[in-house]
Parts: structure tokens; C-alpha cells; sequence
């Protein structure tokens, strides 16, 4: 037994779990376990837009001038942050893949660094704005008008949604500061990097979010 | 899974793409194209959404087990999509015009 359990263990390295034949199929089970959840995630987040498609078509006006109170050049910069640590979180699966730990490290930390700049712009600067202008539902709200009831119903969407995706970005950089610490350890090499991949593809799916949520939040209502 | 390692060039590449995306989308805002307009900023941001999961997401080098995972999964955002809107979209239907079917020559009543 402890005979056959050693030449076993010979056999595959330790990243290898004992019920796949090969890493490959390994990695592959990962992928598409990752992508499963992703597949819940994106009907979770289906579900918002379906609504907020229902509440826009009945209240167009409302949600029109809602979405001009926004102040949508914070919205494109913080676009484009985030876009830019996509690409950072491609490089840093690039250098797993290729065993290069320090470049790997250094593209985590750039990734987290513009991934806070993100919820920092948003925080200090549209939210905290959105507040002195009266725009949070339940937080002395007060806009005026014939379509007050519907623009107050947007911004219930816009804060939803966007402290939806807020809170994803922050389980990310949770989920990066465990990677941090495993690649400080030296546990991935050019064989084993299946937690990056799958973070990685955590990471570019709260940026689809964003991507969607950009253009129906900050440019409905039309900047003519 | 990708055990491809793509050139840096090809991230860059489509970073870039996705930035001229970005400020394409706010330019087209700028413009009054009426119903278009929402249009034009779902189709860029489905173009921006496929590039990242091509190219970003590696499922270009994936198996075709993987593909078909994602492409099930938008065909049930889509159903959602679809259903929901059609529902929405039809409840307000006038009710059958009067006259309708007494003659097939009779003009379509205003709705």
C-alpha cells in the first residue's frame, strides 16, 4: 500500500490531484468550473438589466434625465482604469504562464492598484458627489420636476448595480491578495498557475459588467 | 484552459482597441441618432464584450467544450432577454379593432 501510494506520488507532481489523469485535464475542469460560475453570474447580473430594460422602456423620460445627472467623463476615465487592469491581469496570467514570478507579482500588485483607483474614483469623487447633489434614494433625495419619481427610480438602478459591481471588484482584490501571497511563496510555476487563470477570468468579467454598465448608466440620456 | 502564451503585442493590441471603443461610444452619445443611439452603445459594448472574452479571456485557445459552455450561457441571457421583453413589450396592445375581419379591404385603424 505505502509501497504503491509512493511510486503513485512519483508518478504526477504535487499540484496534481489525484482523480485527473494529466494537468491538462485538470486545468481544463478548472476552466470550466470558473466559467460555469461565471454563467450564474451573468444571468445574476441578466436579471438587473433585463429590469432596468423594462423600467427604461416605461419610463424613458425619467431614466434620460437621470442618466444626464451623471457625470460621464469620471464614467470613461473610469473605463478606461479599468480596461487597463484587464490588460494588467492578462499580463500577469502571461508571466504564470510563462513560470516568471517577479513579473507575475508586479502585474498583481498594478492590477490591484488600478483596481482601487476604480472604487477610489468612485467613492470620493462620483458617489460623494452624487450625495451633496441629492441624487441617493433614502438619503435626502431631492430632485425636482414632472419625472422626479422616475429619475429617483434610476438612481435606485444606478447605485444597485453599481455597488454590485463595486462589491465584485472587491472580492477580486481579496482574491488577488491570496495570490499575492501564494506567488510570494513561490507555489506557481510555468506548470501550475490554474488560480491566476481562474482570477483572471473573475477579473475580465466584472470589466464586461462595467462595459455594459458604462454606456446604460452615463450615456442614455443622450450628452447633445 | 491556455497553455498558449499569447504575445504581449496581441494584449496590447486589443487594449487598444477597446479604448478607440470607448471613446467611440462617448462620441456617438454626443450625436441625436433617436432610438439608434442605444443601438450604436449596445453594439459597441457587444464588440468591447467579445474582445475581452476572445482575446482577454483566452477562449479563443480553449476547448470546444468550454466554447459551448459560454455559448449556452448566452443563449439563456438572451431567452431571458427576449422573453421578458416581449412580455413587457406587448401588454399594452389595443384591443382588436372593431370592424376587424368583417372586411379584409378595411383600412388598419389608427393606433
Amino acid at each position: 500500500m505505502t509501497e504503491a501510494g509512493a511510486a503513485h506520488s512519483a508518478e504526477h507532481p504535487p499540484y496534481l490531484a489525484h482523480h485527473f489523469t494529466d494537468i491538462e485535464q485538470q486545468n481544463e475542469s478548472g476552466t470550466m468550473g470558473m466559467w460555469l460560475f461565471l454563467l450564474t453570474e451573468i444571468m445574476f447580473f441578466g436579471g438587473l438589466f433585463a429590469t432596468y430594460a423594462i423600467y427604461r422602456l416605461k419610463y424613458f423620460e425619467g431614466f434620460h434625465e437621470g442618466s444626464r445627472h451623471l457625470n460621464y467623463q469620471l464614467g470613461a476615465f473610469n473605463t478606461a482604469v479599468l480596461i487597463g487592469s484587464s490588460l494588467t491581469m492578462a499580463l500577469a496570467v502571461r508571466y504564470a504562464q510563462l513560470g516568471r514570478r517577479k513579473a507575475l507579482i508586479a502585474f498583481l500588485i498594478l492590477t490591484m492598484v488600478l483596481g482601487i483607483a476604480f472604487i477610489g474614483i468612485k467613492l470620493n469623487y462620483e458617489w460623494t458627489a452624487d450625495y451633496h447633489e441629492g441624487l441617493i434614494p433614502w438619503m435626502g433625495f431631492h430632485v425636482e420636476g414632472a419625472n422626479a419619481a422616475a429619475v429617483r427610480l434610476f438612481f435606485c438602478f444606478y447605485f444597485f448595480m453599481t455597488g454590485l459591481h463595486a462589491l465584485h471588484m472587491v472580492i477580486g482584490l481579496g482574491i488577488m491578495c491570496v495570490l499575492l501571497r501564494m506567488a510570494a511563496k513561490g507555489r506557481f510555476d510555468s506548470g501550475y498557475f490554474a488560480p491566476v487563470e481562474i482570477t483572471g477570468l473573475y477579473w475580465h468579467f466584472v470589466d464586461i459588467v462595467w462595459i455594459f454598465l458604462f454606456p446604460l448608466l452615463y450615456l442614455i440620456g443622450g450628452l447633445y | 484552459m491556455s497553455t498558449h502564451v499569447v504575445p504581449v503585442r496581441v494584449y496590447i493590441i486589443i487594449f487598444l482597441c477597446l479604448m478607440v471603443l470607448t471613446a467611440t461610444t462617448v462620441g456617438v452619445a454626443k450625436v441625436d441618432l433617436g432610438a439608434f443611439n442605444t443601438l450604436a452603445a449596445l453594439t459597441i459594448a457587444v464588440i468591447k464584450m467579445l474582445l475581452v472574452v476572445i482575446f482577454f479571456m483566452h477562449v479563443r485557445h480553449s476547448s470546444g467544450l468550454t466554447k459551448l459552455f459560454i455559448a449556452a450561457g448566452f443563449l439563456w441571457l438572451m431567452l431571458l432577454m427576449a422573453f421578458t421583453l416581449t412580455d413587457v413589450g406587448s401588454r399594452n396592445i389595443p384591443p382588436q379593432p372593431e370592424g376587424w375581419g368583417a372586411s379584409t379591404v378595411a383600412p388598419s385603424p389608427q393606433r
